[in-house]
């Protein structure tokens, strides 16, 4: 069995394209061209040159000693903090840019949540030169200042979402709404794998380059390129479907999952999806999703904006269903207090939405000599204003 | 025969008014209806809200907040029709979204349509292959028209298709765009009835989106059978609550 999207963007029972017929062309442009582009040699190597000569590609593999000695097994952290715009979110807009000029679009709109999707769109397109606007929470927008700074500075126009729960659900349908009046000239950079096929099976391939590193990584460091789990935070999922996508269909390795259970799964604050979502169909696709008997979506809560999304990938969906993938929740509490953690064990200050990720040796135990590679999806400099109200830094 | 049917045979253009059922307050739904249908509008549109309408422009999304805010759900709704058949004659239709419907379990829901003496749905991010492979035969089974929509964008291959897959009439949506957000049509887009009328599709087409008064309802039927007013509709209903009803009906068509 495999763990990838088939033909028509189904992950099992996850996945399709459930979109009004006014994004049809759009997404039928798209999804008939995106694996011929991204096959071109043109592109490849242009993809790869940006992401080495402009992201920092490779990004290390640290060997995290002392935090390893704290849990007693053997923990490896993919550095995507280290790469360009400060996480992971570059590798898919770099990508995704660079198939928005092969379809011939001259105007490109986001959604963020943190905002690192957000500065990653809004780098890529001062790079190219292209018109960008970035829709945004307007609580996103509070809690997430610097991000908005570096968005605008970046030439970006980032502009509110005032609908809903004012977070990264309804920024997505605003940027969707975007795109429904603007069909012709406009590209939609999707930030994780979440939406209409074939962005999910599109941004797992463009982050697939951080489990192709960890494979050649690995084998310099412990000769071997197969690790025993890879373990990441999962809002919509894309440093997750980045990590996981060359184990997928490898049952010796473990795949392990951390949501965000913000005041704790049962405490109507929370935005633990697999623990509370059932099957349903958000920003167009079928997914597990956060809500009500009725179908209405549930405004998800975290303390992490970035894992603050009522749903998760339909790639994610399938992992769990099936059994793949081993679903892990985690407090805002646990994550805070691992994010301390890992500064002063590491010297590495991460990304709250990563946090959750780093949060999960207090519960779950591993073998001494189990080798475990975690996804440090980003880092911390956003979040300081949080770091700093929650310790009183 | 289905009323959607019968009504398209009549001569005269057909004015269809969209409405977010709960609102402006809980218990209008019916009586809107029923003014509507007194003021002489050919055909309704019942809206189910929902909290993440993606083709909506902010007038309707507004009201459908507001009408799940004040308790508003499908099974409500069904229990608010119950018995509308004894009272109001012209086709009903319920325009949703997919997921409440899914959630309400689509025979289900179909059924509960059926019992009502609903004619028709119009669920826009339902796209037509999923709808052919898994539902077509639960909407045949009880009656149900399910209702597609075109756009300028869409070709003309996929428009032959949705033609031949539809049996009451094609919901062409005016400009590339989200309910409410234009007014008066461009050259290009009355172009674009042209085109369509001329492709001598066997459904006829009812024109939606950016319609809001008695000028452009008569540019949009010009080449179309008729026009359905949404957001413009629910603007009246913000500002008269749901008084005057006959007043705005009159407003676009006058008798």
């Amino acid at each position: 069995m495999s763990y990838q999207a088939n033909e028509k963007g189904y992950y099992g029972d996850f996945g399709g394209a459930f979109i009004p017929e006014m994004l049809y062309p759009n997404v039928e442009e798209l999804r008939s061209q995106y694996l011929e582009i991204m096959k071109e040699e043109s592109f490849q190597k242009e993809f790869k040159d940006l992401l080495r000569d402009y992201v920092g590609r490779p990004t290390p593999l640290y060997y995290a000693k002392r935090f390893s000695e704290k849990y007693n097994t053997k923990i490896y952290l993919k550095r995507e903090d280290l790469c360009h715009t400060g996480a992971h979110k570059v590798n898919n807009t770099v990508g995704q840019i660079l198939m928005a000029k092969r379809l011939g679009k001259d105007r490109i709109i986001a959604e963020t949540g943190a905002g690192q999707h957000g500065v990653a769109t809004a780098t890529v397109c001062a790079l190219m030169g292209i018109e960008c606007i970035v829709y945004m929470g307007e609580i996103d927008i509070e809690r997430q200042a610097p991000n908005v700074a570096r968005m605008k500075m970046l030439g970006a126009k980032v502009v509110p979402a005032k609908s809903g729960s004012r977070t990264l659900k309804d920024a997505t349908n605003e940027a969707i709404r975007d795109w429904i009046n603007n069909p012709l000239d406009t590209h939609y950079i999707i930030g994780s794998v979440v939406g209409p096929h074939p962005y999910p099976d599109m941004v797992a391939r463009f982050q697939a380059v951080i489990s192709e590193e960890i494979k050649v990584q690995l084998k310099e460091k412990e000769n071997r390129e197969n690790p025993d789990y890879v373990v990441a935070c999962v809002g919509g999922g894309s440093n997750a479907a980045g990590i996981y996508y060359h184990y997928l269909d490898n049952p010796e390795v473990g795949i392990i999952a951390v949501e965000a259970a913000g005041k704790g799964i049962q405490s109507g604050e929370s935005a633990a999806t697999s623990a509370l979502g059932k099957e349903g169909i958000i920003h167009g696709s079928k997914t597990l999703l956060m809500q009500t008997d009725d179908g209405q979506i549930t405004e998800p809560y975290s303390i992490s904006a970035g894992l603050d999304y009522p749903g998760v990938g339909p790639m994610h969906a399938n992992l769990f269903r099936s059994g793949r993938g081993e679903f892990i929740s985690i407090t805002d509490k646990a994550a805070m207090d691992a994010g301390q953690e890992l500064a002063k064990l590491e010297g590495i200050i991460p990304a709250i939405e990563t946090s959750h990720a780093l949060a999960i040796f207090e519960d779950r135990k591993f073998k001494k000599d189990d080798v475990i590679v975690i996804n440090l999806s980003g880092r911390g400099d956003k979040d300081l204003s949080t770091y700093i109200d929650y310790f009183g830094l | 025969m289905n009323r959607i049917n019968k009504k398209l045979q009549e001569e005269q253009k057909m004015l269809s008014i969209y409405f977010t059922a709960g609102y402006p307050e809980p218990e209008d739904t019916v009586p809107i209806i029923k003014d509507l249908e007194k003021n002489g509008v050919d055909f309704i549109e019942i809206g189910l809200p929902f909290s993440d309408p993606l083709a909506d422009g902010p007038t309707i999304q507004e009201s459908s907040t507001k009408a799940l805010k004040s308790g508003m759900t499908t099974n409500k709704l069904f229990e608010q029709l119950k018995g509308i058949r004894n009272s109001v004659e012209i086709p009903l239709v319920i325009m949703g979204y997919f997921n409440p419907i899914l959630q309400y379990g689509v025979e289900k829901f179909c059924k509960k349509c059926a019992e009502t003496g609903i004619d028709g749905l119009i669920i826009p991010d339902l796209p037509v292959d999923v709808y052919n492979e898994e539902y077509k035969t639960i909407f045949e089974e009880n009656g149900l028209q399910n209702i597609f929509l075109i756009t300028p964008q869409t070709s003309e291959e996929r428009i032959r298709f949705i033609d031949s897959v539809s049996n009451g009439f094609i919901y062409m949506v005016s400009t590339a765009s989200v309910t409410g957000s234009t007014s008066g049509f461009s050259e290009e887009t009355r172009d674009y009835f042209k085109r369509i009328s001329a492709m001598k599709l066997q459904n006829p087409q009812i024109v939606g989106f950016g319609i809001s008064d008695e000028e452009i309802f008569n540019q949009a039927t010009e080449y179309a059978k008729g026009a359905i007013i949404g957001s413009a509709f629910i603007k009246h209903l913000n500002a008269n609550g749901k008084k005057n009803i006959g007043d705005f009906v009159k407003s676009i068509r006058p008798v």
